[in-house]
This record gives C-alpha cells, sequence and structure tokens, in this order.
C-alpha cells in the first residue's frame, strides 16, 4: 500500500494538514454558534443605522418645530401687546368725527366758554365711543392709550402732552354703526353738543387709519408684580 | 495505517492549540476546502483499494483540489455569485461516491 518511508511522511503531513484544518473548522463553529449569526448581525446593524438615522431626522424635526412654534407663539402675544399698548398702526372700519368751535359769536355778558371745545366734550365723546365697542381711538394724530391724557392747555387741547386746536378728528375703529348711533342718539354726546353751537359730524367710514403711540413707555413708580402688602 | 492517524492527531493538536483562528469572512472557503481535502482522502482509499494508488496523485490532488475549490469560492464571493454551493454540492456528490465504491471494494462485489 505504501512503498517507502518517505511517502509515508507526505501522507502523514498531508493528513496533519486535514487535522488541522477539521480543527479550525470546528473551532470557528463553536464561536459563530456562540455569537449572532453572522448574516443576522449584519441584517441588525443595518436596520439599526437606518433606525438611528430616522431617530435623528424625527429629533431634528421636532426641534425645528419647537422652534418654530414658540417663536411664532411669542411674536404674535408680543404684535398683539403692542397693538393693546397703541404701539403699532391699526386700521379697520370705523366712524371718523370732527368737532369744532361753535361758530356762534357769543352774547355781551354771555360767557364765551361755553361756545368753544372743552377736555370734558371730548372725553364725553371718547367715553361713549368706548362704551359703543371701539378698540382703538386716536384724536388728531395721537394715538389714546390706556394713560393718555386730555386736557385743556389754554385755548388748545393737550393730548399725550401734544397740543392741538381745532378741529379735533376723533377716530376710532369697531362698530362703525354702534358707535355712531351711541352718539348721536337723543340726549347724547352730539345732540347736547349741538345746543352750543359746536359743530360735530360724524362718518363711518370703512377704512379708518390710527396711527401708533409716538412716545415712550415708562415706570417710574410701579413695578411689575403684586408686591408685598405693607 | 498508522501514519494518517498519527498525522491526523498531530494536525487536531496543532488546529486547537493554535493561538489564532481564521476570520469569519473566510469560513465559507475553510468549509469548502475541507470538502474538497475529504473527496481528495476519499479518493486516496479508493485508488488503494483499487490497487493503483500514487503518492504523487494523491497528494497533489490534495492540495490543489483544495487550492482550487478555495480560490472558485473566493472569486465567487467577489463576483456576487455563491460558487460555495457548487463546491459543496460537486464535492458532497463526489465523497458519496467514493464512499459507495470503497463500501463495494470492502464488500468485494
Amino acid at each position: 500500500m505504501f512503498y517507502d518511508k518517505h511517502a509515508k511522511i507526505l501522507i502523514m503531513l498531508v493528513f496533519a494538514v486535514l487535522g488541522v484544518m477539521i480543527a479550525t473548522q470546528f473551532r470557528i463553529n463553536e464561536v459563530r454558534k456562540a455569537s449572532v449569526p453572522f448574516q443576522r448581525a449584519e441584517e441588525i446593524t443595518e436596520r439599526l443605522k437606518i433606525v438611528e438615522k430616522e431617530r435623528n431626522q424625527l429629533l431634528l424635526e421636532i426641534q425645528r418645530l419647537q422652534e418654530k412654534t414658540s417663536n411664532e407663539v411669542i411674536d404674535r402675544e408680543i404684535n398683539m401687546l403692542k397693538a393693546y399698548a397703541g404701539d403699532t398702526a391699526l386700521y379697520g372700519p370705523g366712524v371718523v368725527v370732527t368737532v369744532d368751535d361753535s361758530k356762534k359769536v357769543a352774547k355781551p355778558g354771555e360767557n364765551a366758554n361755553l361756545y368753544i371745545i372743552h377736555d370734558d366734550d371730548l372725553l364725553r365723546i371718547i367715553n361713549e365711543l368706548r362704551a359703543a365697542g371701539a378698540e382703538g381711538i386716536a384724536i388728531n394724530e395721537e394715538r389714546l392709550t390706556a394713560i393718555s391724557e386730555i386736557r385743556c392747555a389754554g385755548p388748545t387741547l393737550s393730548v399725550n402732552n401734544n397740543r392741538f386746536a381745532p378741529p379735533y378728528i376723533i377716530r376710532a375703529i369697531g362698530d362703525a354703526k354702534s358707535m355712531e348711533n351711541s352718539l348721536k342718539m337723543r340726549g347724547g354726546v352730539v345732540e347736547t353738543l349741538k345746543f352750543w353751537g359746536i359743530q360735530v359730524t360724524v362718518a363711518q367710514e370703512g377704512h379708518v387709519v390710527l396711527p401708533p403711540y409716538r412716545g415712550t413707555h415708562s415706570f417710574e413708580y410701579a413695578k411689575i408684580g403684586e408686591g408685598e402688602a405693607k | 495505517m498508522i501514519y494518517p492517524l498519527i498525522g491526523l492527531v498531530i494536525g487536531l493538536i496543532i488546529g486547537f492549540e493554535m493561538p489564532i483562528s481564521l476570520p469569519q469572512e473566510y469560513v465559507k472557503l475553510l468549509s469548502v476546502a475541507l470538502l474538497a481535502v475529504f473527496d481528495s482522502v476519499l479518493g486516496g482509499v479508493r485508488a488503494a483499494k483499487e490497487g493503483h494508488y500514487d503518492n504523487q496523485i494523491f497528494i497533489s490532488g490534495f492540495f490543489i483540489n483544495a487550492l482550487l475549490a478555495t480560490l472558485l469560492c473566493y472569486g465567487g464571493e467577489i463576483i456576487g455569485i455563491d460558487l460555495y454551493f457548487v463546491g459543496i454540492l460537486v464535492f458532497g456528490m463526489r465523497i458519496f461516491q467514493n464512499i459507495a465504491i470503497i463500501r463495494r471494494l470492502y464488500l468485494g462485489k
């Protein structure tokens, strides 16, 4: 069967190689059994990568949307507050009330003051407009804010510390019809003023523009919050 | 008959005690090579039984078959064709054939 020693040693070598291969295969198989199957691992890693990518994208989206919404909400809030405070111009349907001094000449012995416009006349008109639901009011070019004053300053009128001479134009945005009606109602402001010859015209307009308040807002004494009672 | 067994045992010992192992990617190649080697050994046994055993043919066949099977499998992996299965199929069939012939020879029919 085997011819010489040389051949026998060669065959032994060959079988040694075979033994090494078998052993290696066996060991690898042991390792493979213990670990996750190779293909499966590949598949799972691939899927993990995809899912992670998706998750990152979604996180970015969330962040982006949050930023957007918070900014939008804050912007809207700020704009609304500015509009309430009178910092922005407003437009909309409303009425334009023009008030001018009386053309009647005061009779001798009569008080001429009765025939000119006083601050309380304007205040009554404005009060009436507010009662009728005006959303914003301006006198001439001065927007009325929560702390605007309307006050006689000699022959002129002071609004927001700016003086105006007659005629006074009051613009108000709101339900034009009800504002006009409330001004013109019997025994109302307009009738009273007309009694003294003061010229009042009330006109409904579809597009009334209120200028913004041009002064500054600053609190010297007031502080925000309820504070502590003393 | 003792020399091949001694060789096999030495090989097994070396294989199990070897500190390095084959990377997972080459498992397929090794399995095909192993099948080729089995086939060669069985072919050798069969040739010996038939009485025309040649040492050179056996040894060259042993290594070249294993090498060729491995290369075929490797090349298949590179071009994306599973030639691995071809190797397994062919060598598996040949192993069974050889065993059948050896069995018949042993039984003397």
